[in-house]
């Protein structure tokens, strides 16, 4: 049977392409109809949980100097074993919708300033106790706590007190926020018994798997807890993921059977990959994006002129092919995209050189504008920059691309140097993204974009309970990013994994690649 | 064996050890230099300044270099290679796995490697110039001129992808059985071994051929020795201090030159261990580590000194 077809009556399985059209494409790679049939409903049944076995993820971004303490996590493979070990009160889904998790279910005063959780009973830790609205207390804590250096300081920083309440766990905030549960998914707020202030390592979660392996940066193992609370997740009895950070390495291990899925496969070689028998490529649009960010409180970016120089002189289109072989998505110059909630569509800024050269002579600049890149600053930065010396030429402005060395760029030339390349991994909300990147005191305001009118939005959408009017107020926040703002933004990067044929219950979930981080709990191995 | 040898050898040691203090210094200085700042590394993009303050703080970064050096050195001279910031383990016990993993790795790629890269040379000698030595050379030198992760990736084609004989994932863990740790190994240490045999091969080959111009050869022939009893009896015995030279600078490259086969193969080595610790500016590992690599280039340096002294009649039969 033709990969191609194969892989068509997947996506049908899946969903994502209709039955006729399937047939159709099959009839043009000339295969019979009834053929074509069978091969959709094989396809189709397959599609059902299968227990037991060891589920193995190879994954780049892991190293020996990991540790399990959720509050220190900051690359892919700690937090993703977090996630198959550990919950939060609240996950978002692969729709992008906060589910309850740890909390059966919560509300908010009108106000959006009390927010009450209810904590759901009878779920028990790995070390045997019962999880208790007291353990949420003491995380929330420990993570508000500036001595604990948790990632998740700055998300705590809205909470005014968290007290628990019976079965209850009620935060009160400092401002309002209509997105509360959506910070509770973040990743560091594992619920630990105690809080994991008597041993924040220990590894000791609620999730369907329970620890087994810790070789930091080399292997970490889990089995299934027998006591898991829910039923539609931890299929294989063990799961494994093996830190593999060459991505030739990751991909042979694939091919070879050693590893069941993998992250991170480069774009240029998708194309190679999807010919390989057995293997499925699994490609999502995320909320991740690349950036040239310009400083707006500096010259000569204080210029508006010539920041939407440099945005019209961009080529886009050119480099979403050439940079991420067409796995992403334009971008409009805001960090926002449809894969947002209560995003509204703008429209798509183009490659124009003449209203670049317009801008850039209104801008009264002249000599060349230097633009800081690294290979680190995002996969394919350096080319992407020389492609952006490309384009601007051609609209008469002269970009000089200086490479700086990969150590140190995030300590020494990202929010530090007027205009560079970089890359966010994007957020769960809008109201996130802008608090973190775009709000006037935000620490990694790294466009320097400082609006009065802009901030008092932020604050008035956050507050709002009503969908309609948020939606509103975003839709004309974005509207000032994308015109006045400081961020280039040539393109939203899909997560790209890919699996074995062998695997079941994937999803495409955005919020992170692997699945949005829940790849091993919910997959399982099809015999 | 009578004293000049010992005096020799204990200037040699002492040599070494003043060498490995002065390394140390070094160690300790490159560390320093290094750009970036540990605190910003371990909390990566999403730190705070207040939670950056808190971490320097802990991790006594605020004291003046010269002192941290003197504490430094203090912990490794009495055992105490001090405590990985970043994750906060013990580095002597982390080390220990690591360190083991490298030597089962490189013990392995020299007990195929050396053997075959002398029977090679000795061989090639024997035949020289012949159709053997030309092919045996010619391999020998492409597969050294072959860049390491060419190799590697050569190798996981055909055996780990292609045929499946061998995993082309070579993570090893404690507690696996010998065979499959064997069978892990097998792709990396062939690789490694392909790396190492030319430069052993050919510096074998070239010291006996040296050898062979003597008078004495001369007269072996004559005496109607046989080609092999004579390199055997009488080229290969003179001609072992620089093979045994050479030997031991491949043996040292076997240990702390590895991080790219280690990379390909995910093997859990000390090259990574070093690399991850770097990217982290995770300073006491790095220095340890670099201080272990250092002991073991001057330590092997020292022993292929002594056995060349030890292998020269001259020396061992003073008059």
């Amino acid at each position: 049977m033709s990969n191609e077809l194969e892989y068509l009556s997947r996506r049908v399985a899946a969903g994502k392409l209709n039955r006729r059209d399937f047939l159709g494409r099959a009839a043009a790679l000339g295969v019979a109809a009834t053929f074509a049939n069978s091969l959709l409903a094989s396809a189709a049944k397959a599609e059902g949980p299968v227990k037991g076995g060891i589920l193995r993820a190879g994954m780049q971004g892991g190293a020996a100097t990991d540790s399990l303490d959720p509050a220190s996590w900051s690359s892919q493979v700690p937090y993703f074993f977090g996630r198959q070990w550990g919950e939060q009160l609240v996950q978002i889904s692969p729709e992008g919708e906060p589910k309850p998790a740890l909390a059966e279910e919560w509300g908010a005063s009108d106000d959006a300033k009390t927010w009450t959780f209810k904590i759901r009973k009878g779920v028990q830790f790995h070390d045997g106790k019962e999880m208790t609205p007291a353990d949420v207390v003491a995380t929330i804590e420990r993570h508000s706590d500036e001595k604990a250096k948790s990632g998740a300081l700055g998300l705590m920083g809205g909470i005014a007190s968290v007290k628990a309440d019976g079965q209850n766990v009620v935060f009160e905030l400092k401002d309002a926020n209509a997105d509360l549960p959506f910070l509770l998914d973040d990743y560091h707020l594992m619920i630990q018994p105690n809080g994991g202030k008597d041993k924040p390592d220990a590894g000791i979660g609620t999730g369907p798997y329970k620890v087994t392996v810790n070789e930091a940066g080399v292997r970490l193992g889990a089995e299934k807890f027998a006591n898991y609370w829910r039923d539609d997740r931890g299929f294989a009895d063990q799961i494994e993921i093996i830190v593999i950070n060459d991505a030739t390495a990751r991909t042979s291990a694939l091919q070879g059977g050693q590893v069941d899925i993998i992250n991170r496969v480069e774009p240029k070689i998708v194309e190679l990959i999807k010919r390989v028998p057995g293997v499925v490529i699994r490609n999502v649009a995320g909320r991740g994006h690349y950036v040239f960010i310009a400083h707006c409180n500096t010259a000569p970016f204080d210029n508006n002129d010539l920041r939407l120089a440099l945005k019209y002189a961009l080529d886009r289109e050119e480099m979403l092919q050439k940079i991420l072989m067409g796995y992403g998505s334009l971008g409009n110059d805001t960090p926002i995209n449809k894969a947002y909630p209560l995003f509204t569509e703008m429209e798509q800024r183009k490659f124009d050189p003449e209203k670049a050269a317009f801008h850039y002579k209104k801008s009264g600049h002249s000599g060349s504008v230097l633009l800081r890149t690294s290979d680190v600053a995002f996969p394919g930065a350096v080319d992407a920059a020389q492609l952006y010396q490309q384009s601007a030429a051609k609209a008469g402005i002269t970009l000089e691309v200086k490479r700086e060395p990969g150590d140190g760029y995030w300590s020494e030339v990202w929010n530090k140097q007027p205009f560079s390349a970089s890359y966010w991994g994007g957020r769960p909300t809008q109201d996130q993204m802008y608090s973190t990147a775009y709000y006037s005191k935000a620490e990694w305001n790294d466009t320097r974009f400082q609006r009065e009118d802009f901030d008092k939005m932020l604050l008035a959408a956050r507050s709002e309970l009503d969908p309609a009017k948020r939606k509103q107020i975003y839709a004309d926040m974005g509207q000032i990013v994308r015109d006045e703002g400081g961020v280039i933004t040539p393109m939203f990067n899909d997560f790209i994994d890919a699996t074995s044929a062998k695997v079941g219950g994937w999803v495409d979930d955005g919020n992170q690649e692997m699945m949005g981080g829940y790849a091993l709990s919910k997959c399982w191995l099809n015999a | 064996m009578s004293s000049p040898i010992l005096k020799l050898i204990a200037q040699r040691v002492a040599l070494g050890l003043l060498l490995l203090l002065a390394v140390s210094v070094l160690i300790f200085a490159g560390t320093q230099i290094l750009p970036g700042d540990v605190a910003q590394s371990i909390l990566g993009q999403s730190a705070t300044p207040q939670a950056l303050a808190n971490l320097r703080e802990e991790l006594g970064l605020n004291a003046p270099a010269y002192v941290r050096y003197f504490r430094w050195l203090g912990g490794v001279l009495t055992g105490d290679l001090g405590t990985a910031l970043s994750s906060r383990q013990d580095i002597a016990t982390a080390i220990g796995g690591r360190l083991w993993n490298t030597l089962f790795l490189a013990f392995w790629a020299a007990i195929v490697s050396i053997p075959l890269a002398i029977i090679l040379g000795l061989l090639a000698v024997r035949y020289r110039n012949g159709w053997i030595d030309k092919t045996i050379s010619g391999l020998a030198l492409a597969s050294t001129s072959l860049p390491e992760f060419f190799v590697g990736y050569l190798l996981v084609y055909f055996f780990a992808v292609k045929w499946q004989i061998f995993p082309g994932i070579s993570t090893v863990y404690d507690g696996m059985p010998f065979l499959e740790r064997m069978k892990a190994i097998a792709l990396p240490a062939t690789a490694l071994t392909l790396v190492v045999l030319a430069h052993m091969m050919r510096m074998t080959r070239a010291a006996i051929l040296n050898v062979m111009q003597s008078a004495y050869i001369e007269t072996a022939e004559l005496k109607g020795l046989s080609p092999f009893e004579i390199i055997r009896k009488h080229a290969f015995p003179n001609a072992i201090a620089p093979v045994i030279n050479v030997v031991m600078l491949n043996l040292a490259f076997l240990i702390v030159g590895v991080v790219v086969i280690e990379v390909i193969f995910v093997y859990p080595g000390m090259g990574q261990y070093l690399v991850d610790h770097v990217a982290k500016r995770d300073v006491p590992v790095v220095q340890a580590v670099g201080l272990i690599f250092a002991a073991v280039y001057i330590g092997l340096n020292i022993i292929a000194d002594i056995a060349a002294i030890v292998a020269n009649p001259r020396l061992r039969h003073p008059k």
